[in-house]
C-alpha cells in the first residue's frame, strides 16, 4: 500500500498486549485521514502488507522480553529514521517487568510444564536500553491524542517534548476531589506525569502510576503518606512495583522500602 | 519427490504474534504447526503475592482489546469466593460494559481484520480506498460506539479503571449513558447494513465436526454467569472447569493448548459456539441480522463465525439499549469486601470464547496461586485441527492462495496472541 513520496510509517511490537497500537485502530476519524498523509509500510495487527523498510517514522510497542526480540529491534532501529517508542511496556518494561529481579527459571516452572521449549531473558527491559529512542510516550495505554499528535510531529521533523508535570496539577485544574486528601486513598498522583487527564481521580479513585513517574517524583514523602494512612510496608511497596514499577524512581522506591523492613 | 514449503513469518490482522508452518510432501501435509512465538510474560506467576483489590488492574493487561473480559472473570471469581453481596444495579452495569467490549471487538474483528480477506485487500484501508469507504467508515463508527460505552463506564475503552471486587469506584450518570441512546438507534439500523454487505460475500465452505463449548445461562445469553455446555451435552461448574479440560504445551508454541481431559479432544469456543449454543436467547434484531447475513443455524463450518460477530453485535445493542433505558445508578457504587481464604474460581465470555480464571487467596487477601486460561489458547488445538483438515483440499493453490485460506482459517478464531498468556509465521514447505 505504497504511495510514493508519503512518509513510511511502521508499527512493531514486542511484548505487550496490544494495547497501545490499538489506539490507532480506535483513531477511527483520525485513522483514515492519517492513512491519507502516510505509507503504512508495516503494522502487522492491521495489514498484510509487510514492507522491509526504511522507514521514516517508526513506532514500536512493547518490551524486550525475549533474546529474539533483541536482534529484531536492532534491525528495525538501522532501518528507522524516527523512532518512537509507546506505552509503559517500551518505556519502562510494563508490568511484565514485575519479575525483574525474581528467579525466571521458577517462573517458567509456574506456568510451563516443560519449561526447556521456554526461551524468555530474565528481565523486560524498556527500548531505550539496548537502542537510541527519539522519543517515548509514556502510559498504559499511551493517550491517543498525545500518539496522534506525536505523530504529526514527527512526520513534520521535529521531536515534541510531553509533559512531566504530575496528575496533581491535573486534578486540580479540574477540580477534582483529593482521593488521598479526602477519602485517605493511596494515589501515586503526586509522584506520575500526567497525560490521562486524571483519570482514576475522576473515577473516584487513587491513580495506579499508568504513565510512570513525573518530574522531579518526591516519592519518599509520599511512601510515608501511605504508611501513616496505615498501609503495611510491602503494600506501599507494591504501590510503587506496578504497572510502570521498573522506571528508575518507582523501582528506587520501591527497593528503599523493602530493604528497609525489619 | 516434489517438495513445498510455504512460510508464513508473521500471520498479518490478528491480535499479537504468531506464524505457520506447513511441510507438503508429495501432495500430502506432513507438518502443520501453529507456533505462538509472542513472548511469555508470567502474569501468573507475577500475580502471586500481590493484594486481591490490585487484581482487576493487573489482568487487563494481559489483554488490551478485550480488557473488561480478563476483569470481569477475576473480580466474580473473587467477589463468590469473599461473599460479597453486590449493590443493586452492578451487575446490570457489567453487562453494559462488558456489552461495549464485544461490540468494539467484534466491529473491529470484522471490518479491520476479516472483511479485506473476503474482498481481496491487504487492510481496510486499502478496503476503504478500493470502493468500500462507506463500510469502512460506518464499521469504524459502530466499533467507536462500544469503545464510547466502555469509556462511559470505565473512564477509558482500553484498561478500564473504575471495576472493582465489589461493584465500581463510581457509577456512571444515567445522563451520560442515555445521551448515547440516538447513536445506538442508528447502530441497530447500520448492522443490519452490515449484515447486507456480508451476505453475499464468497467463503469458503468446511462443516467440519467440532465439540463446541460456551457458557450456558437458563435467564438470558450467557456472558457472565452461568454453566459450561457443550454441543456433545457435557455439562460443569466453573470449579470443575480444571477437572474437564487439561492444558497441554508442545514444543512449536509459547502458548498452551486445552483438550477435554476424558477423550482428549479439542474443543471450540467464541461467537459461533455461542449463537449454537444459546441462539434462543437471540434478541429480535440478532434474529434479522442472522437472516440477512445468511447464517443459517445450525452450522458448524467455522467460515460462518464473521456472520455469528455481526448478530452477537446486534444483541449486544440491542440489549445495551434496553439496559440504558432501565439504568439507575448503583448506590453505592461498590460493596465493602472482606477477604477470606479460599479458591475462586469463575469464567465469562470473552469476545473470543470462554476466559477462566482461578485464584488461591490468603486469609489477609493475598494471592497465593493464579491461573488464566485465555480462549485463544483453548481454541489453538481446534485451529491446528482445522488447518489439518482443510488445507488438503485447497492444496492445488498456489503458495499466496494457499497462505490468505490458511491464514483465513486462523482468523475465524480472532486470535487473541497477546491474550494467550502462557502463549503466527506461516511457512509452508512442499516437496
Amino acid at each position: 500500500m505504497s504511495t510514493p513520496g508519503l512518509p513510511r510509517v511502521a508499527v512493531f511490537k514486542m511484548a505487550s498486549c496490544d494495547g497501545c497500537q490499538l489506539q490507532l485502530l480506535d483513531a477511527e476519524d483520525a485513522l483514515l485521514e492519517l492513512a491519507g498523509a502516510i505509507t503504512i509500510a508495516n503494522f502487522a495487527e492491521a495489514s498484510s502488507a509487510m514492507d522491509d523498510g526504511p522507514y521514516d517514522v517508526t513506532l514500536v510497542e512493547g518490551s524486550v522480553s525475549s533474546p529474539e526480540q533483541l536482534d529484531q529491534l536492532r534491525s528495525i532501529r538501522e532501518r528507522s529514521r524516527f523512532l518512537m517508542t509507546i506505552g509503559a511496556c517500551a518505556t519502562s518494561g510494563g508490568i511484565q517487568a514485575l519479575r525483574n529481579g525474581r528467579d525466571i527459571d521458577e517462573y517458567v516452572r509456574t506456568v510451563y510444564a516443560e519449561p526447556r521449549y521456554i526461551d524468555t531473558l530474565a528481565d523486560s527491559t524498556p527500548i531505550a536500553e539496548h537502542v537510541q529512542v527519539d522519543l517515548e510516550l509514556t502510559g498504559c495505554p499511551v493517550d491517543r491524542g498525545q500518539l496522534l499528535g506525536a505523530l504529526a510531529w514527527l512526520l513534520q521533523g521535529s521531536v515534541p517534548r510531553p509533559p512531566t508535570t504530575p496528575v496533581c496539577i491535573e486534578c486540580k485544574r479540574r477540580g477534582y476531589v483529593c482521593v488521598l486528601v479526602a477519602k485517605g486513598e493511596p494515589c501515586l498522583g503526586p509522584v506520575t506525569r500526567t497525560g490521562c487527564g486524571a483519570l482514576c481521580p475522576g473515577m473516584g479513585r487513587g491513580c495506579y502510576g499508568c504513565f510512570g513517574p513525573a518530574q522531579p517524583p518526591n516519592t519518599g514523602e509520599l511512601a510515608r503518606t501511605f504508611v501513616e494512612l496505615g498501609m503495611p510496608p510491602n503494600r506501599v511497596a507494591d504501590t510503587f512495583r506496578f504497572i510502570t514499577g521498573a522506571a528508575p524512581a518507582f523501582r528506587a522506591e520501591a527497593d528503599r522500602i523493602e530493604e528497609a523492613r525489619p | 519427490m516434489t517438495h513445498r514449503s510455504v512460510e508464513v513469518p508473521v500471520v498479518g490482522r490478528v491480535e499479537g504474534e504468531g506464524a505457520l508452518h506447513i511441510r507438503i510432501d508429495d501432495d500430502v501435509i506432513t507438518r502443520l504447526e501453529l507456533e505462538i512465538y509472542e513472548p511469555p510474560r508470567f502474569f501468573e506467576a507475577f500475580l502471586r503475592g500481590r493484594h486481591f483489590s490490585e487484581v482487576p488492574d493487573i489482568v487487563p493487561r494481559i489483554c488490551g482489546i478485550c480488557p473488561v473480559a480478563y476483569q470481569m472473570s477475576a473480580i466474580y471469581g473473587l467477589e463468590e469466593l469473599f461473599e460479597v453481596e453486590l449493590p443493586a444495579g452492578v451487575r446490570e452495569l457489567r453487562r453494559l460494559l462488558y456489552l461495549g467490549e464485544w461490540i468494539e471487538s467484534h466491529m473491529l474483528h470484522v471490518h479491520l481484520l476479516a472483511l479485506p480477506d473476503y474482498l481481496g485487500f491487504d487492510d481496510a484501508i486499502q478496503l476503504a480506498r478500493g470502493g468500500f469507504k462507506d463500510a469502512v467508515e460506518r464499521g469504524l463508527r459502530l466499533k467507536r460506539l462500544g469503545n464510547d460505552l466502555m469509556a462511559a463506564i470505565g473512564g477509558r475503552e482500553i484498561h478500564p479503571v473504575s471495576p472493582r471486587v465489589g461493584g465500581f469506584s463510581k457509577a456512571v450518570s444515567p445522563s451520560t449513558l442515555r445521551a448515547l441512546l440516538p447513536r445506538i438507534d442508528d447502530a441497530l439500523a447500520e448492522i443490519l447494513d452490515v449484515a447486507d454487505l456480508i451476505a453475499p460475500l464468497e467463503v469458503p465452505t468446511f462443516p467440519r465436526p467440532a465439540e463446541l463449548v460456551a457458557i450456558s445461562d437458563p435467564s438470558g445469553y450467557a456472558i457472565t454467569h452461568g454453566t459450561m455446555a457443550s454441543s456433545e451435552g457435557r455439562r460443569w461448574t466453573f470449579a470443575e472447569y480444571e477437572e474437564v479440560t487439561t492444558e497441554i504445551q508442545v514444543a512449536h508454541s509459547n502458548a498452551l493448548h486445552s483438550v477435554f481431559t476424558d477423550t482428549d479432544t479439542p474443543y471450540f469456543l467464541g461467537p459461533l459456539a455461542r449463537v449454537m449454543l444459546n441462539g434462543e436467547w437471540l434478541t429480535p434484531v440478532a434474529r434479522e441480522a442472522a437472516a440477512r447475513s445468511g447464517l443459517q443455524l445450525p452450522t458448524l463450518d467455522p467460515f460462518a463465525s464473521m456472520a455469528a460477530r455481526v448478530v452477537e453485535s446486534a444483541l449486544a445493542l440491542e440489549e445495551a439499549r434496553r439496559l440504558i433505558a432501565d439504568y439507575e445508578p448503583p448506590d453505592p457504587p461498590a460493596a465493602p469486601v472482606r477477604p477470606r481464604a479460599g479458591r475462586a474460581t469463575w469464567a465469562t465470555e470473552a469476545p473470543r470464547g470462554t476466559l477462566y480464571h482461578r485464584y488461591d487467596v490468603a486469609e489477609d487477601g493475598t494471592i497465593i496461586e493464579a491461573k488464566i486460561v485465555p480462549p485463544t489458547s483453548q481454541n489453538l488445538r481446534h485451529m491446528e485441527k482445522d488447518l489439518a483438515e482443510f488445507l488438503p483440499g485447497v492444496l492445488d493453490r498456489p503458495d499466496d492462495e494457499l497462505t490468505r485460506l490458511a491464514e483465513m482459517v486462523v482468523r475465524n478464531y480472532d486470535p487473541c496472541i497477546s491474550c494467550a498468556t502462557h502463549f503466527l509465521r506461516l511457512d509452508i514447505e512442499r516437496t
